[in-house]
C-alpha cells in the first residue's frame, strides 16, 4: 500500500518542476504550462488528503480547481495571443514595459 | 455705582462714546467736519464734568473686579479720584478741547475722510489719557499707557503718505516700547512680590514697612524705565523731536501737554513707592537734569520752530523728573500743569505761524509781528512763561522745582538745571526775535490766523497769566522754604538768556557764525544731536540686521539644508533601487518563490 508521504513527495516534485518551468521558460506558453503543473500538484495534494482522511470535501474542492484552471488557461492564452498581435513575440524576456 | 464716581466716569465715557460713534458709523466719520463737531461736543461735556469734579474736590476710589480668580479678582479696573487726578483731568480735557477746536481751522484743507479719521484718533486718545489718569492700579495704567502710545503712533503718522512721517511714527512707537518692556516687567515683578496691582494696597504696605522685598530697587528702576521712554528722558528722548512730523495740534496735545507727561504723572502717583528706594530717586534726578541740559543745548542750534519746541519739551520734562527725583514731586507736578498750558500755547501759536508761512524754518520767516500781531503776542506770552518770567505761570513752578532740587542737596543737578534755565530763555527768545522781529524773509503775504485758531490761543495765553497771578497771590505752597536768593537767581538767568538772544539775533552785535566757531565741538555735536540718533541707527543695523542675517543664514543653510539633504538621499536611494524593477514577470515570480523558501527556512530553524 502506497502511503500519504509518497503522494506528497510526488506533488512536491510536480510543483517544483512547474515552478522551474515558470522561472526558466522563455516562451509565454511554456510559462502557462508551468503554472498548470503547479496547480495540478496542488490538486494531487487535495485528493491525497481527502483519500487518507476520509473527507470528501477535498474532492469537491479539486473539481472546482480544475474548472477554474480551465478558465484561467483560456484567459491566459487569450492574453498571450493579444500580446503576440501587438508585439509580434511571446518571449518573456522582451516583455519588460514595466521596467523601472 | 455710587454718586461719588458718576462724574469722573462721565468724563471718561464721553470721549469713548464719541470714538465708538465715529469708528462704527462710517458715513458720520466721512463727513469730516461733522465728525469734528461730534468729537468736540463730547469733549466739551467731558471738560464740564471734569471742572465739576475739580471744583468739588472729589476724593474717591471705586474698583470693579476684572480678572476673576479664587479668593478675589487678580486685577481690577476702576477710577481713582484725588487732587492729583482732578487737576490732570482738567488739564487734559481743557487742552484737548482747545486743540480739537483749533484743528477745525488748522486742518481745514484736509479732505473729509482723513479729517474724520483724525477726530476718531483724537477721541480715542483723550479717552486713553483720561483712563491713564484715573487708573487705580498699575495694570489699568499700563493698558491705557499702551493705548496712548498707540494713538501717538497713529497721529504722528497721520500724514502717512509722507515717508518721514511714517518713519517718525514707527520710531516713536519702538523707542517708547523699549521703555514699556521695562515697565511691564517691573509691574509683574512687583505683583509677584506683593500680590497686588492696586496703588492703595501698595501704599499701605509701603507705609507699614511690609514692602522690603528683595530687589525692590531693581523693580522700581524697571518701572521708571517706562517713564524714561514715555517722558522722553535721556537716552530714549530721540523719538520726540521726530514726532514733530505729525500735525501741529497733535504735537501740542500729545507731545507737549499730555502724553509725554504720563511718565512724570506715573512717578508722582507712585511717589510713596519710589520714596523707599532713594538710590533710584537720585538716579531719576540726575537723569532728569542731564536730559534738561542736553535737550536745551540741542534746541539752541535747531532751525525748525517745532523742533525747538520739541527739544524744549524734552528739557522741561527733565525738569519735572528732576523734581520728582529730588522728592519734590508736588513741584514737578505743578510744573507739569503750567507747562501743559504754556507749551500747548506755544505749539498752537507755532502752528498758526506755520499755517501762515508754509515752512517750519525760522530763518525763512522774520518780521511776522506786523503781519500777525495776535499770534506774536500770545507766542511772546508763552515764551515769557517758559523762560520763567514773573508773574507768569512758568516762573513759580520752575522756581519750585529748582528749590526742591536745592533742598535735596543735589548740587550737580541743580547747577545743570540753572544752566538750562539760562539756555531756555536764550533759545526761546532766539525763536521770537528771528521769527517775529527782524527782517522779513517770508515770500507771499502771511495772514493772521482765523478766529477758530486765535480763540484757543488767547484762552491759553490768558490762562497762563491768570494761573501765574493766582500762584503769586496764593504764595504757592510748593516752594516754601526755598532759599531767598532763588527767585532773583532764576529771574536773573532768564534776563541773561534774553539779553544774550537780543544781542546775538536782534542787534546782530555778535556774529552767530563766529560764536558757533568758537564753541566748535559743542556746536558740531549739538547739531548732530550728540550722535545719539546715529548711535541708535547703528545699533539697529548692528544688532537687529545682524541678527536677521544670522536667522536668514540658519534658514537658508540649516533648515533648508536638512530638507535638501533628505530629498537628495531619497532621490539617490530611488535611483539605486530602480534596477530591481526589471519589468519581467519571471523575475518577480523568482523573488516571490525565493522569499517563500526563506520563510520556510526561517520557520524550520528559528521558530522551533
Amino acid at each position: 500500500m502506497i502511503g500519504l508521504p509518497s503522494y506528497l513527495v510526488l506533488a512536491a516534485l510536480v510543483f517544483s518542476i512547474g515552478l522551474f518551468g515558470v522561472l526558466t521558460r522563455r516562451n509565454a506558453v511554456g510559462i502557462l504550462l508551468g503554472i498548470e503543473l503547479m496547480l495540478n500538484a496542488v490538486n494531487i495534494n487535495l485528493v491525497a488528503f481527502a483519500r487518507f482522511h476520509g473527507d470528501l470535501l477535498g474532492l469537491i474542492f479539486t473539481l472546482f480547481t480544475i474548472s477554474i484552471t480551465v478558465a484561467e488557461v483560456a484567459v491566459g492564452l487569450a492574453i498571450v495571443i493579444a500580446i503576440f498581435r501587438v508585439r509580434r513575440t511571446v518571449e518573456a524576456d522582451r516583455l519588460d514595459l514595466l521596467r523601472g | 455705582m455710587t454718586v461719588d464716581v458718576a462724574l469722573p466716569l462721565l468724563v471718561l465715557a464721553m470721549p469713548f462714546v464719541s470714538f465708538l460713534l465715529l469708528a462704527v458709523v462710517g458715513p458720520l466719520r466721512r463727513t469730516g467736519r461733522g465728525a469734528g463737531v461730534v468729537s468736540i461736543a463730547a469733549i466739551a461735556v467731558s471738560f464740564g464734568a471734569a471742572l465739576m469734579v475739580w471744583r468739588r474736590e472729589l476724593v474717591a476710589v471705586r474698583t470693579w473686579g476684572w480678572i476673576p480668580a479664587d479668593g478675589g479678582p487678580i486685577a481690577t479696573v476702576g477710577v481713582l479720584v484725588d487732587p492729583l487726578s482732578n487737576a490732570m483731568l482738567v488739564l487734559v480735557t481743557l487742552v484737548s478741547l482747545l486743540v480739537q477746536i483749533y484743528s477745525l481751522a488748522y486742518l481745514a484743507d484736509e479732505r473729509p475722510a482723513p479729517l474724520g479719521r483724525y477726530y476718531t484718533y483724537q477721541s480715542l486718545f483723550v479717552f486713553s489719557m483720561l483712563g491713564l489718569v484715573l487708573a487705580p492700579g498699575f495694570l489699568q495704567m499700563f493698558v491705557f499707557w499702551e493705548l496712548v502710545g498707540l494713538c501717538s503712533y497713529l497721529l504722528i503718522g497721520f500724514w502717512y503718505e509722507r515717508p518721514a512721517a511714517a518713519r517718525a511714527a514707527v520710531k516713536a512707537f519702538w523707542i517708547t516700547k523699549l521703555g514699556d518692556v521695562g515697565f511691564i516687567v517691573g509691574i509683574v515683578l512687583l505683583w509677584s512680590a506683593t500680590g497686588t496691582f492696586e496703588f492703595d494696597d501698595l501704599f499701605e504696605k509701603a507705609q507699614a514697612g511690609a514692602l522690603a522685598v528683595p530687589g525692590l530697587a531693581a523693580i522700581m528702576f524697571l518701572i521708571y524705565l517706562g517713564a524714561v521712554g514715555k517722558s522722553a528722558q535721556f537716552p530714549l528722548h530721540v523719538w520726540l523731536p521726530d514726532a514733530m512730523e505729525g500735525p501741529t495740534p497733535v504735537s501740542a496735545l500729545i507731545h507737549a501737554a499730555t502724553m509725554v507727561t504720563a511718565g512724570v504723572y506715573m512717578v508722582t502717583r507712585t511717589e510713596p513707592l519710589f520714596a523707599l528706594v532713594p538710590g533710584v530717586l537720585t538716579l531719576i534726578a540726575w537723569v532728569g537734569a542731564f536730559t534738561a541740559l542736553l535737550a536745551a543745548t540741542m534746541a539752541c542750534v535747531e532751525g525748525d520752530i517745532k523742533r525747538v519746541l520739541a527739544y524744549s519739551t524734552v528739557s522741561q520734562l527733565g525738569y519735572m523728573m528732576a523734581a520728582a527725583g529730588a522728592g519734590a514731586s508736588p513741584a514737578g507736578f505743578l510744573h507739569l500743569l503750567t507747562h501743559g498750558l504754556f507749551k500747548a500755547l506755544l505749539f498752537l501759536a507755532a502752528g498758526a505761524v506755520i499755517h501762515a508761512v508754509g515752512t517750519n524754518d525760522i530763518f525763512r520767516m522774520g518780521g511776522l509781528f506786523r503781519a500777525m500781531p495776535h499770534t506774536a503776542i500770545v507766542f511772546v506770552v508763552g515764551t515769557l512763561a517758559l523762560a520763567g518770567v514773573p508773574p507768569l505761570a512758568g516762573f513759580f513752578s520752575k522756581e519750585a522745582v529748582l528749590g526742591g532740587v536745592w533742598e535735596a542737596h543735589l548740587t550737580g543737578p541743580f547747577l545743570m538745571l540753572a544752566l538750562t534755565a539760562l539756555l531756555t530763555a536764550f533759545y526761546m527768545f532766539r525763536v521770537v526775535f528771528v521769527t517775529f522781529f527782524g527782517r522779513a524773509h517770508a515770500g507771499g503775504h502771511p495772514h493772521e490766523a482765523p478766529w477758530l485758531m486765535r480763540g484757543p490761543l488767547w484762552l491759553l495765553a490768558i490762562l497762563t497769566v491768570v494761573v501765574g497771578i493766582r500762584l503769586a497771590l496764593g504764595g504757592g505752597d510748593a516752594h516754601e522754604g526755598a532759599p531767598g536768593w532763588l527767585a532773583p537767581l532764576s529771574v536773573g538767568l532768564a534776563a541773561a538768556g534774553f539779553a544774550l538772544a537780543w544781542v546775538m539775533y536782534q542787534r546782530g552785535a555778535v556774529d552767530t557764525a563766529r560764536v558757533a566757531a568758537a564753541l566748535g565741538p559743542l556746536d558740531y555735536a549739538a547739531r548732530r544731536r550728540y550722535g545719539l540718533d546715529a548711535l541708535y541707527a547703528g545699533l539697529y543695523r548692528g544688532i537687529i540686521l545682524a541678527f536677521s542675517r544670522l536667522i536668514g543664514w540658519i534658514d537658508r543653510y540649516v533648515v533648508d539644508g536638512i530638507l535638501n539633504a533628505l530629498t537628495a538621499l531619497t532621490l539617490r536611494a530611488g535611483d539605486g533601487l530602480r534596477s530591481i524593477q526589471s519589468g519581467r514577470a519571471q523575475d518577480y515570480v523568482y523573488g516571490v518563490a525565493f522569499g517563500v523558501l526563506l520563510l520556510f527556512v526561517w520557520a524550520q530553524l528559528w521558530r522551533r
